[in-house]
């Protein structure tokens, strides 16, 4: 409990600016199907949300309508903390991690995560220097000059992890990062996210269909119900930070299991 | 790869993580600076070469085979070292034609895929005619090219390209085209100019497919300076080792044509293994192709 109060205060504070507004959007595809409608969403600075559903309730094309790949239908997307560049599109300082690591075969671990630096032109040396301390972060730090096809999985994808923090980004968002890895594997990336997010302090939209996962790594969950993909419940989960290993037996993350369980029920249902 | 492997086992000792679990990159017993199955892969060819060649010459010797119908190879190899002077040239011409024509090849249909998957109205407009261009018989239209150019080895560099350029091309358009499409989303999330995605995505992933081209290219570009040099016959005041092969065969100096015909043979043989080496040299740090498993 004491740490409970140490920590509070720190994401009280954070919690004043929303950085994301999401106002009735709404995805139609060409071929008609409705993905997402009316989706209301807001996300406050420093906050780790998640984005719960069964597969197929356009989770993912709402992330990637938020990360700027494709445009909503209706709707608007705004970010109100952000600058906007001489065209009037806002400059998204967000970064994304997909499913699978998506890294660069032909490069080396250091070479693949200063390429967001290298496309923003950022000196080669200075990028390398920053590309180093990400991979450090990572735990790869003796990595620096390996090729994807000499890494494991969860190793490929703190290497993903780390091309999305080194911009230093102010959401990062992940579409399901950790679903391909072996349960071992994905606790303990579970478990280094969440430190990489006390010292940093970046928002996160983590998109999963996992209840255990999102109850675990989050402060507040976003349940979506399908057909047409739309929000149905935002749960919020108050135990304390930092979380570890005897989270997962408290009584606090059972009760938070069950309340998000039922809901993501209540979705399938609908 | 060694020094890889210590530090996998020491970081998951340190995090507990599947470090363990990196893949399994075989470690093989070398001799003489080659992995025992490269040995395998060259002793394996060479000892059936050997065998056909010691039939052929038994053959020819046991049922009295006039050399102007079949030489042995003995005679065949004999005549090589006897005419390597006038043989040596021609070779030198033919390999000159190859060699600039997959020059070409590999700068215009280099050149040519990367405009065409920048602009789709211009591969919808030019890509129709590469194919023309392919299909079309080179025998067909190398006496055209030779009437309207002047020059013998121009017109013989312009069949052999025409031959050489369309694998590199079809090639490289597919590997252009073959990004990852997570990775394509990655590089418009960062802001990526059209450059910088042709320079850091485009083309790297294109690289594969393009040294798969180029290897059918580098023979297909000798058989085009052999066959054009063929329809040029004795017009061609250059003399490569199709010329030779005719003269020879006028001549009815059958072992002569044989020989000049293994060296054609010899020189593809040669272009596709450094064609490969310069494939494996380029792909074998990254490439599926080029990465041996144990599993």
């Amino acid at each position: 409990m004491a740490l409970r109060r140490a920590v509070e205060p720190a994401v009280e504070a954070s919690r004043g600016r929303t950085v994301l507004q999401v106002r009735g959007v709404a995805k139609r595809f060409s071929n008609g199907t409705l993905a997402v409608t009316g989706v209301d969403l807001d996300l406050c600075a420093g906050e780790f949300a998640s984005l719960l559903g069964p597969s197929g309730c356009g989770k993912s094309t709402l992330l990637r309508m938020i990360a700027g790949l494709g445009d909503p239908s209706a709707g608007r997307i705004e970010w109100p903390t952000t600058d906007h560049d001489s065209h009037g599109r806002p400059m998204r300082d967000v970064s994304f991690v997909f499913q699978e690591a998506t890294l660069m075969p032909w490069a080396t671990a250091e070479r693949n995560v200063m390429l967001p630096l290298i496309l923003k032109r950022v000196p080669a040396r200075q990028a390398a220097a920053r590309a180093d301390a990400a991979l450090a972060a990572v735990g790869l730090g003796s990595f620096l000059h390996a090729y994807p096809r000499e890494l494991s999985g969860g190793m490929k994808m703190r290497v993903s992890i780390a091309r999305a923090l080194v911009t230093e980004p102010k959401i990062l968002l992940m579409d399901e990062p950790f679903a391909a890895l072996d349960e071992i594997t994905r606790q303990k990336l579970n478990d280094d996210l969440l430190a990489l997010w006390a010292r940093q302090r970046f928002t996160v939209l983590f998109v999963t269909h996992s209840v255990f996962e999102s109850v675990y790594l989050s402060q507040r969950i976003v349940v979506m119900a399908a057909r047409p993909g739309r929000v149905i419940a935002d749960v919020a989960t108050d135990a304390p930070f930092p979380r570890d290993a005897s989270f997962r037996t408290s009584p606090e993350y059972a009760a938070s299991c069950r309340v998000v369980s039922a809901k993501l029920l209540e979705a399938i249902a609908s | 790869m060694t020094a890889l492997m210590q530090d996998g086992t020491r970081e998951s000792t340190r995090d507990g993580t599947d470090a363990n679990a990196l893949p399994p990159i075989v470690e093989e017993r070398r001799w003489l600076y080659l992995n025992v199955t490269t040995w395998q892969k060259i002793l394996a060819p060479v000892v059936i070469g050997l065998v056909v060649l010691g039939l052929w010459e038994f053959i020819v010797w046991k049922a009295e085979v006039p050399y102007y119908i079949l030489p042995g190879p003995w005679r065949i190899f004999r005549t090589l070292i006897t005419d390597w002077g006038t043989l040596s040239g021609s070779l030198w011409i033919t390999l000159q034609i190859t060699g600039l024509a997959l020059l070409a090849a590999v700068l215009l249909g280099g050149l040519l895929s990367i405009l065409f998957t920048q602009s789709k109205w211009l591969e919808f407009s030019l890509f129709p005619y590469a194919i023309i261009l392919q299909v079309t018989p080179i025998v067909a239209i190398a006496p055209l090219i030779i009437i309207w150019v002047n020059d013998t080895l121009l017109s013989l560099l312009i069949c052999a390209w025409i031959v050489a350029f369309f694998p590199i091309l079809s090639n490289t358009i597919l590997g252009l085209n073959s990004a990852d499409h997570n990775l394509i989303n990655l590089f418009q999330l960062y802001g990526a100019s059209r450059w910088q995605t042709l320079r850091y995505l485009r083309l790297p992933a294109a690289l594969p497919y393009f040294l798969g081209g180029l290897r059918i290219s580098g023979g297909l570009a000798l058989i085009g300076a052999v066959v054009a040099e063929f329809v040029a016959g004795s017009g061609g005041t250059a003399s490569g080792l199709a010329f030779r092969i005719l003269e020879a065969g006028y001549q009815l100096k059958i072992p002569r044509m044989f020989a000049a015909l293994a060296m054609v043979s010899g020189a593809g043989i040669v272009i596709f293994l450094v064609l490969s080496l310069i494939s494996h040299l380029l792909l074998r740090r990254w490439h599926e192709s080029a990465i041996r498993r144990e599993n």
